[in-house]
């Protein structure tokens, strides 16, 4: 389970998450939704310690992560994969060598067994013939695919995925939410997932919470989400002009 | 008066806060390149990438080096009657000062910016974020390989320059206006010592450390966009740069 109690942190003066508090349940893929700007992938990364809270604190299984050093970070770390908005895929290297490298610097399998691994990998994403290409060389949805593809490869316990799904076209869009869905359901993992792709988000979802101006100000079952009574939630799903939420403060 | 002693305030503490960060940096990259320096492999590619990819603007500049010192020294000798001392002011100067600090300089141009730039554009497309969420420490692939290449790379850059430019020198001062070859040569060996070119190997290694030291930092704390990586890369190249003669100037008096 990850666990935010009272998290502030704040970019000069903007305070970007105000003594928020977040529970994360093991197993679940549970969504993060809100407005642009108001720092999902600021909390998201909070869960694996890229970005320390001033104030309050970040457990993950029971252990507090946020005055950890290095090298204890690191071990709570293997428990995590990460897919990023743009994959953050090694530019320099080709989309085998991208998948293969953590298995490569972190396990002491030979070659031919990384390479089966890395195969398999890139099978369940359902991008067999792009071993030898560069990241540039791909679309966005296939690059996501690569990068949970990398994600993947370690077993992980928890997957965090910012925004897997902007910039992409509706049936990527929906592919990928599929493919969230069926490596969740295979392999098992907590999945924390930050999205705008309302309502898709809430079919593969198990939970929800809403982030607005720094604090969850709703969570609970897609269903109960989508029947707040809460001005905010209520506009922001239905997409309306009309409501609290200003496009611009 | 009060704002602006606060303003003083401010930017010193400012300061002062980016040099610990900056020795900080330096401090986990010799730690890191000593505890776990990784595969060679890494070292290697950047030995190619800051060395060999340098020797040719190395030779060009070093030969043109010694022959306008050939030049020079020519003239200005000629007037006290002493040309046959003219492989002596070539090597001299160049094995002292000028290899060094133009072979780092040049470096610097061509790699030094390089590699801000690369970090810097992993530092805002969040691949150095994905290295450390896989749990790997991002010193050991992006700041130790260049820290350890430059340091050994630099020294060889440097020997490759003054031998190219005393040559030059010798196709100036003996080919072209007429210095007797023996006087040049033999002058040089008996006026060099080893002392000239142990201090030149040192500026050589401190040049290394600077340039990966300064161009790797101002990559990993990169602002935001290709702007804030433009800005890094122009003041890693240009604070190297200053660097580079600052340090060249201690080092000389501590040597001499």
């Amino acid at each position: 389970m990850i666990k935010l109690e009272r998290v502030t942190k704040s970019f000069g003066s903007q305070v970007v998450l105000d003594e928020l508090d977040l529970e994360i349940e093991t197993g679940l893929i549970t969504a993060i939704i809100g407005p642009s700007g108001e720092g999902k992938s600021v909390l998201l990364k909070h869960m694996i310690g890229l970005l320390k809270p001033e104030t309050g604190t970040v457990t993950v299984d029971g252990e507090e992560i946020s005055g950890m050093g290095r090298t204890a970070l690191n071990r709570v770390r293997e428990k995590f994969g990460m897919l990023f908005q743009n994959a953050a895929l090694f530019d320099s290297l080709t989309v085998f060598e991208n998948v293969a490298f953590p298995l490569q610097e972190k396990t002491k399998l030979s070659d031919a067994e990384i390479a089966q691994r890395v195969r398999e990998s890139l099978s369940h994403v359902g991008l067999p013939d792009v071993e030898r290409k560069y990241p540039d060389e791909l679309s966005g949805g296939m690059k996501k695919r690569v990068g949970l593809a990398r994600a993947l490869l370690m077993d992980p316990a928890i997957i965090l995925f910012d925004e897997p799904t902007t910039g992409l076209d509706p049936v990527i869009c929906r592919a990928i939410h599929q493919m969230i869905k069926e490596t969740h359901g295979r392999f098992g993992y907590t999945a924390v997932v930050v999205s705008h792709e309302i309502p898709e988000i809430f079919d593969i979802s198990d939970r929800v919470a809403v982030l607005y101006r720094g604090k969850i100000i709703e969570s609970g079952t897609p269903g109960q989400v989508q029947g707040s009574a809460n001005p905010v939630v209520r506009q922001f799903i239905s997409g309306s002009l009309d409501g609290p939420i200003r496009l611009i403060r | 008066m009060i704002t602006l002693t606060r303003k003083i305030g401010a930017l010193t503490l400012a300061g002062l806060t980016e040099m610990g960060r900056m020795f900080n940096f330096i401090l986990y990259a010799f730690y890191i390149a000593i505890k776990s320096p990784g595969h060679p492999r890494h070292v290697l590619k950047q030995m190619i990438f800051i060395g060999v990819r340098s020797s040719f603007v190395i030779v060009l500049t070093a030969a043109f080096t010694g022959m306008v010192l050939g030049l020079q020294g020519y003239y200005t000798l000629t007037k006290f009657g002493s040309e046959g001392m003219l492989g002596v002011a070539v090597a001299l100067s160049l094995i002292r000062e000028l290899g060094p600090v133009l072979s780092a300089l040049m470096v610097t141009g061509r790699a030094g910016s390089a590699i801000s730039a690369e970090i810097g554009i992993m530092r805002i497309s969040e691949q150095i974020d994905a290295l450390e969420t896989m749990a790997l420490e991002p010193f050991k692939y992006l700041v130790a390989p260049k820290l350890v290449a430059s340091l050994l790379a630099l020294p060889l850059l440097c020997a490759i320059f003054d031998v190219v430019g005393i040559w030059g020198g010798y196709l100036v001062g003996v080919k072209l206006l007429g210095v007797n070859p023996g006087a040049y040569f033999g002058e040089m060996q008996k006026s060099v010592e080893w002392k000239d070119v142990y201090s030149g190997v040192i500026k050589s290694v401190c040049f290394g450390g600077i340039v990966s030291w300064i161009c790797c930092y101002k990559g990993y704390y990169t602002g935001h966009g290709a702007e804030g990586v433009s800005r890094a890369t122009t003041t890693a190249v240009v604070m190297s740069s200053v660097m580079i003669l600052i340090w060249d100037y201690f080092i000389t008096s501590v040597l001499l």
